[in-house]
């Protein structure tokens, strides 16, 4: 369960949340796409075009030489001791590619997405109905969405239940803007919600269900509008990883010279920890995004 | 179970405490490699145990117990563990046919509009543990990962605290074995509700393990500092609580501790 910190404008988690839906298409998942602001289809539409292997390498070369310019010949004076440590990796290289890469100037043709499964919740098309499930107290916005991720994942058999529906692939659950009051939730409108405890059990449902299913999801949430801190830290709780987006529109930070090569700070407050004692922490805290014509590089 | 911590507790799986509740606390980190711990420790003492999983399935504590040397299949299948997946159980209560066992009510039965209190969570940990005739275990242990969910997901704070209140009087006196709960708490923490539950339970603890990530941020080699507080106080011997700290990193199937600032790779 991916939990986004949205950045004021949702501009860059937006970017974030294509690329999640993306990849999918491109790997053969199937997608379910949930949002009470744009219809899924809407959403569909712009997803960035992937990139094949060669171009992929010459957007890289541009961006690979634009780094080693910088050489960093001086000798260090305090910091002595990282003196002799190896210089740290600034992009990927080509030998640890993970997933795949996209062009965000060009969408993603129809073609690629014929062969995959979409199934969409747009919050305002949805029928108004009870849901059958026991609601809990929740928010019925939340409760309509979780029976109807209940009902996918059940029917195209990505809980095993049915033998003969051998599932061989994933859904991938993309979920926009949860606790906006679009969803009728009031958490990112008052300092004293009438619910706080809605989005909390959402999630924690939700995560029963994307632990019994092949199933992965990722969501973004308007953070910086929820007043309550203890939803936030519940929150983190009950989500598997959480990353914030901050961007530097309209902050002081816009005008730091540090910054100028940046649009905004990547913050990873939690990273799983799954199936062992251990989990895969980088060596690098102090991520920064920027978003170039074609490319979204964290570095 | 890790050796090392039980050297630092003076804990041995030959001879397990009887009647102790351990708070298991963290800040700024993730704890639950304690959880790990405990359950294996208990286990490998031959204890029965009964485990409420809140927030992970039952085969993430599998495989890792497989590798401290544990098989919680194994343990499960032969009566020793009890094993309550609550996410599992959510998802039966949720979307669940109504029909289902009326004599039985789900053990997260608050979840449901019905009920405000932990009364149906109580009576499971009660029936689990409670010995029938050809058990033949020692004490039974109770262990809960983690209890700061169960807020989140709307008990209130007081039905918590009856709820472990009750589950002391019952496992603790009654039975004469141990309860381990794991809390989550953070520093200038706005979840009031999790806070005035948290140092409830540090009141009444017998052992306190507060785990803590460290304050000057993540180290490759210190993954954070663990705090072991002795609550002899609550013995009446006019003693204070005895504190010991020290820092620990985890590796894949055993996690070492060390005294503070000596780090396997500072030395």
């Amino acid at each position: 369960l991916v939990f986004t910190e949205e950045d004021t404008y949702g501009l860059y988690s937006n970017l974030l949340f294509k690329y999640f839906l993306a990849e999918g298409v491109v790997c053969g998942h199937d997608l379910f796409v949930a949002s009470a602001k744009e219809h899924p289809d809407n959403i569909l539409k712009e997803l960035p075009a992937p990139l094949l292997d060669d171009t992929y390498r010459n957007e890289l070369g541009e961006e690979g030489t634009a780094v080693k310019s910088e050489d960093f010949q001086d000798s260090m004076k305090i910091a002595w001791r990282y003196q002799n440590l190896p210089k740290m990796e600034a992009s990927p290289t080509s030998s640890t590619k993970f997933g795949h890469y996209y062009d965000i100037s060009k969408r993603m043709s129809p073609e690629l997405f014929q062969s995959i499964k979409r199934h969409s919740f747009y919050l305002h098309e949805e029928s108004s109905l009870e849901p059958k499930m026991k609601a809990c107290n929740m928010n019925s916005a939340y409760a309509r969405l979780l029976q109807s991720i209940q009902r996918i994942i059940y029917q195209e058999g990505f809980d095993g239940s049915d033998p003969q529906k051998k599932q061989k692939t994933i859904l991938r659950i993309g979920i926009q803007s949860l606790g906006s009051l679009l969803w009728g939730d009031d958490i990112c409108s008052s300092d004293t919600p009438e619910d706080i405890h809605s989005l909390t059990k959402f999630l924690y449902v939700l995560r029963g269900l994307l632990r019994k299913s092949l199933s992965a999801c990722i969501i973004t949430v308007p953070a910086h509008l929820i007043q309550n801190k203890a939803i936030m830290e519940r929150v983190t709780n009950l989500s598997d990883m959480v990353v914030g987006l901050e961007s530097f529109i309209g902050s002081e930070r816009e005008t730091n010279p540090l910054y100028k090569d940046y649009h905004g700070l990547v913050h990873v407050h939690q990273i799983p920890r799954l199936n062992s004692l251990i989990c895969d922490v980088s060596d690098t805290k102090d991520l920064a995004f920027r978003l170039k014509r074609k490319l979204f590089t964290i570095e | 179970m890790f050796a090392e911590l039980n050297e630092l507790l003076d804990a041995s799986p030959q001879r397990p405490e009887s009647g102790k509740f351990t708070l298991l606390r963290d800040t700024r980190t993730d704890g639950s490699f304690l959880v790990h711990h405990f359950l294996s420790f208990y286990l490998r003492a031959g204890c029965k145990v009964c485990f409420v999983a809140l927030l992970q399935s039952f085969s993430h504590y599998n495989i890792v117990a497989q590798k401290l040397g544990v098989s919680l299949t194994a343990a499960k299948g032969r009566g020793q563990l009890v094993f309550l997946e609550g996410l599992k159980s959510c998802i039966d209560l949720v979307f669940g046919e109504e029909e289902e066992q009326p004599g039985q009510p789900s053990p997260l039965q608050f979840l449901s509009e019905s009920t405000s209190d932990l009364k149906a969570l109580f009576d499971f940990v009660r029936t689990s543990l409670t010995p029938n005739g050809s058990d033949s275990w020692k004490g039974p242990v109770l262990l809960v990962d983690d209890l700061s969910v169960l807020l989140s997901v709307g008990a209130a704070p007081v039905a918590v605290l009856d709820f472990i209140h009750y589950c002391r009087a019952a496992v603790c006196s009654q039975l004469k074995g141990n309860i381990v709960v794991l809390v989550h708490s953070n520093e200038d923490s706005e979840d009031e509700e999790n806070e005035l539950v948290v140092n409830s339970l540090c009141h009444h603890s017998d052992l306190i393990l507060w785990v803590e990530g460290l304050a000057t941020g993540f180290c490759k080699d210190v993954h954070g500092q663990i705090k072991i507080i002795k609550r002899v106080s609550l013995q009446l011997t006019a003693e204070p609580d005895l504190i010991q700290i020290y820092q620990y990193k985890i590796q894949d199937k055993n996690v070492t501790f060390f005294a503070r600032g000596l780090s396997a790779a500072v030395l």
